[in-house]
């Protein structure tokens, strides 16, 4: 990006709430079920049909605002949001307009070190519309209805984001805060937690704000960032070509690399809002909102403080952990069983995350337990397998999710530590490679790598490498001085 | 109070109908008929009265997030007049 503009952006991230039922009825929420499977004549807009409201989405949408330092409103109301589109059958989406249930409050998280406060405008509840699938052998459009009335929160953030990696922060920050609440199973790329990316630039120094654009339904951080950084480039060419930005909302094509504006619909913004009568208002009393508050678990950024000073794991280790609570809450199994909290980190933050990241895995989807972790890293504490053979062992835990104990043993990984043994083979090893012992002795220190390298060879990897060291040095010096 | 043709089209665009001049003539005149009766609620002096959107004082209707059957399939897409592979099949959309 040119350094003479800057980019101001702001997100609406809209997350599916995991209740059993829907927002207004009692059909359920679950994902990837046969079309038009789960649904009754309220959620597919029958007249004369009756909605309620599900007590479940007032209280998730309530400790959402408590976890992102909203005012609670005590007095809030649904309206109807109108037009036309086939996935929406009642032809208006129940939403919130001016009296959301969250407002004015914000979040704080680090980007590249550097502390960052993004305030959020509000947060509202509404349903979600249904699918539409193209049909190619008859070029029709297919409506499946599952979706409709799936409960959302939208959380809408002032234009306070300055950057791509801000973006992204953010949006793990919202993420990892619907994980810790426990009320959105932020799964996006099933859409469960999607985001728009409203942008507009301007040159440094100018006050006021430019034309923006809102590119929709971002679902992956890839795609959020890729299409920020599109949508950047795009303006600012405009721009200097002496082109006009016009406000428009506009796609990513993913697979294409590519933003490209919707068809302009120059009604789209006229969606001539009124209060929903068929549901009552909602109106929280102090004692609700408080008991929510006081039942509301630890939040990741205060879990991190956590493991930085009473743990002492570095700050990006203790980021990357908290980020994920399921991530978390395997570490704190891991360490509970062994006691080492750096050795856990260090293997969470290597090993597990590659592999995970090399199968597409999340945590939970894990063979082994995290108690299994934990007893590998005793098995090295002890010296009972050393570091090296640790690692295989497990890859074999990764494979088959069996115990570190029984793959050390079925394999015969203990570790050597017998010093007479280990001795024996340090002198073989030395007799055999005569010409090493040579360049040691004329002061050539790298040759003694060599000679721990053979020595850790001919012991399959199992003996213990301080102790090979040692007696290597032992015997080369007698050589030396003998 | 007069409802302009622009207007009337206006909404018709938005509720996706078609309307010869003829109509948008007599929409123009039948909306501007109505918007004059509702008018009349400007007459009334609301001073120290607080808005409401609804005419009940009801709040807090609220159900438990407890699952229900849902329909079965056939009986919720018996009144589309096209369909396909469990769906409702529309014309195509255009994004």
């Amino acid at each position: 990006m040119r350094e003479d503009y800057e980019v101001i952006i702001g997100l609406e991230v809209h997350a599916e709430l995991a209740t059993k039922t829907k927002i207004y009825c009692s059909c359920s929420t679950e994902f990837g079920s046969d079309p038009n499977t789960h649904c009754c004549p309220i959620c597919t807009g029958m007249p004369g049909v009756l909605p309620v409201l599900n007590e479940k989405v007032v209280e998730y949408a309530v400790k959402m605002g408590l976890a992102t330092n909203c005012k609670i409103a005590r007095f809030s109301k649904q309206d109807r949001k109108n037009y036309f589109y086939p996935d929406l059958p009642k032809a208006y989406q129940t939403s919130q307009y001016d009296l959301p249930l969250c407002y004015e409050g914000h979040v704080d998280f680090k980007v590249n070190g550097e502390p960052k406060t993004v305030g959020i405008t509000r947060i509202h509840i509404e349903e979600d519309a249904g699918k539409l699938i193209h049909d190619p052998y008859t070029g029709d459009t297919l409506v499946d209805l599952n979706r409709c009335g799936v409960p959302l929160i939208e959380i809408v953030s002032e234009p306070d984001i300055r950057s791509k990696d801000e973006a992204i922060e953010y949006m793990q920050t919202l993420k990892s805060i619907l994980e810790y609440l426990e009320i959105c199973d932020c799964k996006m790329q099933e859409g469960s937690l999607r985001c728009d990316v409203n942008l507009s630039v301007r040159k440094k120094g100018e006050t006021k704000f430019g034309t923006r654009t809102e590119t929709k339904n971002l679902n992956s951080f890839k795609a959020i960032g890729r299409a920020i950084e599109f949508e950047i480039d795009r303006q600012i060419k405009e721009l200097e070509n002496g082109g006009t930005i016009y406000q428009e909302t506009r796609r990513w094509d993913d697979d294409k690399g590519i933003g490209y504006a919707m068809r302009t619909k120059e009604d789209a913004h006229d969606y001539r809002y009124f209060p929903e009568p068929d549901l009552a208002p909602i109106v929280l009393s102090d004692d609700y909102v408080n008991g929510i508050e006081a039942a509301l678990p630890e939040m990741p950024n205060v879990r991190r403080e956590r493991y930085i000073t009473e743990l002492g794991l570095p700050e990006y280790d203790a980021t990357q952990i908290t980020n994920s609570k399921k991530m978390a809450e395997f570490f704190d199994k891991a360490v509970a069983k062994c006691g080492n909290a750096k050795l856990v980190s260090n293997w969470l933050m290597s090993d597990v995350s590659r592999k995970l990241n090399e199968s597409e895995m999340e945590i939970d989807n894990i063979k082994f337990t995290a108690e299994d972790l934990g007893d590998l890293i005793t098995l090295i504490d002890k010296g009972t397998i050393s570091s090296a053979i640790a690692k295989k062992v497990f890859e074999d835990m990764f494979e088959t999710g069996d115990a570190p104990a029984k793959i050390v043993e079925s394999k015969g990984l203990v570790q050597i530590t017998d010093e007479s043994a280990i001795r024996d083979l340090v002198i073989s090893v030395i007799n055999e490679n005569e010409q090493s012992v040579q360049d040691f002795i004329n002061g050539k220190d790298k040759a003694v790598g060599f000679i721990v390298g053979q020595t850790m060879k001919a012991s399959k990897g199992k003996a213990n490498p301080g102790i090979v060291n040692k007696l290597i040095m032992e015997e080369l010096n007698k050589r030396k001085n003998g | 109070m007069k409802i302009t043709h622009e207007e009337v089209k206006h909404i018709a665009k938005l509720a996706k109908l078609s309307l010869s001049e003829e109509e948008v003539e007599k929409y123009a005149k039948d909306l501007g008929g109505i918007a004059e009766f509702v008018e009349k609620l400007n007459e009334v002096d609301v001073t120290g009265v607080n808005p409401t959107a609804h005419a009940v004082d009801k709040y807090n209707v609220f159900r438990a997030d407890e699952l229900k059957d849902s329909y079965n399939r056939e009986a919720i897409l018996k009144n589309a007049p096209s369909k396909e592979a469990g769906c409702i099949s529309v014309p195509k959309v255009v994004e």
